[in-house]
């Protein structure tokens, strides 16, 4: 054996033992029990596009989580005033970051200025002005706050859409914050995406709001601490939608952040389902204290603003447990008891990418795929034959060589492989010869100069380097690129083309030098088949 | 075997009647991306914004009923292409909102075509702000392959060859806009990818040529620059041709055999490899002999 193949050829052999080695997991369905431990478990992921799902992006309105604390500041603030007798004609939010609070005499006014620098030292107070005959006071969130509650909101989206999703049962999930306000969400092979679209992207902020029994809905002016809802229903067998307009209250009495359970349970006398909800000790001294003071009045289940139903009171209920009925079938019961469960989003959020594969495209994009890899191979194995005879045959076994550690390489990584992928990959396949043609092109030329092969081989392997690596070099800036600002399938893309790139350097550089070496090594061989 | 045995072709000396071909191509290509900018072009919905879904129906269906079917449920705007194997149809709509149109079109051929059951094979929705999004990172990403390529080139070529290999890489991306644009193809990020992907790629072939015409000008300082160069070009010109052969063959493959969710994908690296073996030949040797004709011409008023 010539002079330094050895190690050439073990480093060639290890590589591909370690190829397997990382392949095997992809390869085989159920690894054996003793495949533990130091083995490797990464496999080849396959991209949404290839084995179906849902890649959903939405955008967390961050503002309304601003807007929502603020709410909560007024209406606290109203509470505590009452408890102390402050009088006072109206404390609301006002636009997008201020609560205001109107006074009828400017002594109660300063009061409550003293009393709000010690309860929201955050807040900013303006000093109070006179509004047309009344004291004009307002507290401002500063900006370094709101950016902490909206970062916050984004979190807590996040966890909240995870809850769901767990609870739903998607297997291998991907749950990603991306950006400020975006989070990314990919269910591999679902089913009904359209029922987990709904599911996700719900508010589910639920309310138990009195019925303004004294405004009718056709009334012009509503008053300030009111507004006109929808009931919505659905007739069960003709499926036409009614909608009945309810004046309710403003402020709601409870909320839905004070359940501990809700489940879903079939009603014995109609048979239809419904979601039982459990409220926790306060939620249950709220209910408790609420409907005895009310009992022969109605009060609103509004969910997401939309009126559930408005049943009338029609006695204390005490034990903190309640329940929501309407037009559920079993799955739209399942999916309330799901998200009344995993709580409600602190904001609403919008879906601004949605992409769905189904399950048989991918499939059919796989054997494609493969198909056109395995011609690709074909046609590049018969033109290298043909044209450099046994030097083209050592290109091809360069090539595969190639795929294998490509392969090994992706599930190494534990890489996601998407159509595009697959495409750079029988990309590569084309590109992984070049290397050599540009080397036997060389070769040739110095044995039409006289050389023997042996010399001919080192001197084409010497001059081609630096062409070699300019054109590696060169495709590999452009799939870094593609790397770094793709999404998606063209990541996948980049991955393959950039890992086949590096590897063909090896492949061809050392792994078809050192097969010639061999066959060449007397430089007693007359002739080169090339 | 051998494709060419010794060729001595005038390469350079044809160099006015390919500019010509180049420039019309290239005038062509800048329409082309000048739409896209406008948003005139074809625009996939990655970029625009909108919804886009392909579904097999069980039983043959004609463009013309379908969309008369979705025009009778309010959809005015809708963009219908048919693929060719199993009843497959695509419905794009620009500049829609996510969610709602989906269903709308569900909704309409489900009352429509009742004895015609279909699956959504796919959809996608992508919002305005993704579009903007998308379309931002891409011309950062075009913006900084061509730097890293230009910066590479310059690096290991002097000024001359530089630009020659610049401008034969624009002109091979712009020649695949141009190809996109008159045959009415979608721009979505796939092709913008196969651009990148060519532009990396194509200067692979101009890099092959100019080594040896680096090479031989180093050999022999003397002997006419005209001469050195189609000299060089012929030598590397086997080479040349084999290099863009073989990755010809595997994007064929993938052109024909591929599938339709890649079809247009692979239709744009065969444009692509095909123009980038032209460009290395006829547009970027071309442009360094007159570039250095100039410089020559230059010193010689000097002296």
């Amino acid at each position: 054996m010539p002079k330094g193949t050895g190690w050439r050829i073990s480093l060639i052999g290890i590589f591909v033992l370690l190829s397997f080695l990382y392949l095997i997991p992809t390869l085989v369905a159920k690894l054996p029990e003793w495949w533990s431990g130091l083995l490797p478990k990464d496999k080849i992921h396959l991209g949404l596009d290839l084995q179906g799902g849902t890649h959903l992006v939405m955008e967390v309105d961050t503002q309304k989580a601003v807007e929502g604390s603020l709410d909560l500041v007024a209406t606290d603030l109203e509470d505590t005033l009452n408890s102390k007798s402050l009088r006072f004609k109206r404390i609301s939010r006002s636009g997008a970051d201020k609560v205001s609070l109107l006074f009828y005499e400017k002594g109660t006014a300063e009061t409550v200025q003293k009393m709000l620098k010690d309860k929201y030292p955050g807040y900013e107070q303006s000093s109070p002005v006179d509004d047309g005959g009344f004291v004009a006071l307002t507290l401002r969130i500063n900006e370094k706050d709101a950016l902490d509650r909206k970062d916050k909101a984004v979190q807590q989206a996040l966890e909240t859409i995870r809850n769901r999703i767990d609870q739903f049962g998607v297997s291998e999930p991907t749950i990603q914050r991306e950006g400020i306000n975006h989070i990314v969400v990919q269910l591999p092979g679902i089913k009904d995406p359209q029922r987990a679209i709904e599911l996700i992207g719900r508010t589910a902020r639920l309310e138990f709001r009195m019925v303004r029994e004294d405004i009718p809905p056709s009334s012009a002016t509503i008053p300030d601490d009111a507004e006109l809802l929808k009931e919505k229903s659905v007739d069960r067998t003709t499926g036409a939608v009614t909608e009945i307009p309810i004046v309710v209250q403003k402020k709601s009495m409870i909320t839905g952040d004070l359940l501990t359970d809700a489940q879903v349970r079939i009603d014995s006398q109609f048979n239809q389902p419904y979601v039982g909800i459990e409220f926790n000790a306060l939620g249950a001294k709220l209910f408790d204290q609420v409907t005895a003071a009310n009992v022969g009045k109605r009060f609103a289940i509004v969910l997401d603003n939309n009126i559930h139903s408005a049943p009338v009171i029609r006695e204390r209920i005490s034990g903190g447990s309640a329940q929501i009925s309407g037009s559920f079938t079993e799955k739209t019961a399942a999916d309330l008891a799901i998200v009344l469960r995993a709580g409600a989003l602190p904001a609403p959020v919008q879906i601004i990418q949605n992409v769905t594969v189904g399950p048989s495209l991918g499939q059919d994009s796989i054997n494609k795929g493969l198909y056109a890899g395995l011609i690709g191979v074909l046609l590049v194995v018969v033109f290298m034959a043909i044209y450099y005879k046994m030097s083209g045959m050592v290109a091809n076994l360069g090539m595969i060589l190639n795929v294998i550690y490509l392969m090994g390489a992706l599930a190494a990584l534990g890489a996601t492989l998407t159509l595009p992928g697959i495409a750079a990959i029988v990309l590569l396949i084309g590109m992984s010869v070049d290397s050599n043609v540009i080397i036997f092109e060389r070769i040739r030329e110095e044995l039409k100069l006289g050389k023997t092969p042996k010399a001919a081989l080192d001197g084409g392997y010497d001059k081609a380097f630096l062409t070699i690596m300019d054109s590696h070099v060169t495709t590999l800036i452009t799939a870094a690129v593609l790397f770094q600002f793709g999404t998606g399938p063209v990541k996948g893309f980049a991955v393959s083309l950039s890992l086949g790139v590096i590897i063909n350097l090896f492949t061809s550089l050392i792994g078809t030098k050192v097969t010639f070496d061999l066959f060449l090594h007397k430089g007693s061989v007359k002739k080169m088949s090339i | 075997m051998e494709l060419l045995g010794k060729t001595n072709i005038d390469f350079i000396g044809k160099r006015n009647i390919s500019f010509i071909i180049s420039g019309i191509i290239g005038i062509i290509g800048i329409i082309g991306v000048v739409q896209v900018g406008r948003g005139a072009a074809n625009m996939g919905i990655d970029f625009s914004g909108g919804t886009s879904m392909q579904l097999k129906f069980s039983k043959p269906l004609s463009i013309a009923d379908a969309r008369s079917a979705l025009h009778k449920h309010g959809i005015a705007k809708a963009d219908l292409q048919e693929i060719k194997d199993g009843n497959k149809l695509l419905v794009k709509m620009a500049g829609a909102s996510v969610g709602k149109p989906s269903e709308m079109v569900q909704t309409a051929f489900k009352k429509e075509f009742a004895d015609n059951a279909f699956t959504v094979e796919s959809s996608t929705e992508i919002g305005p702000s993704i579009g903007d999004k998308l379309r931002k990172d891409t011309l950062i990403a075009a913006f900084l392959s061509m730097l890293g390529i230009i910066l590479y080139i310059a690096w290991r070529f002097d000024f001359k060859f530089g630009v020659g290999a610049t401008v034969a890489t624009m002109h091979d991306c712009l020649a695949m806009f141009a190809a996109f644009y008159l045959m009415n193809k979608e721009i979505n990020l796939l092709f913008i990818t196969a651009v990148l992907t060519i532009a990396g790629y194509s200067l692979t072939d101009t890099v092959v040529v100019f080594d040896r015409i680096r090479e031989n000008l180093h050999k022999n300082l003397k002997g006419a620059l005209h001469k050195i160069f189609n000299d060089s070009i012929n030598e590397v010109l086997s080479r040349t041709i084999v290099t863009s052969l073989t990755v010809f063959l595997a994007a064929a493959s993938l052109f024909l055999f591929g599938g339709e969710v890649i079809h247009d994908f692979a239709f744009a690296l065969l444009v692509g490899v095909i123009v980038g073996t032209y460009s290395s030949v006829f547009v970027a040797s071309p442009i360094v002999v007159l570039l250095e004709n100039r410089a020559l011409a230059k010193e010689v008023k000097t002296v």
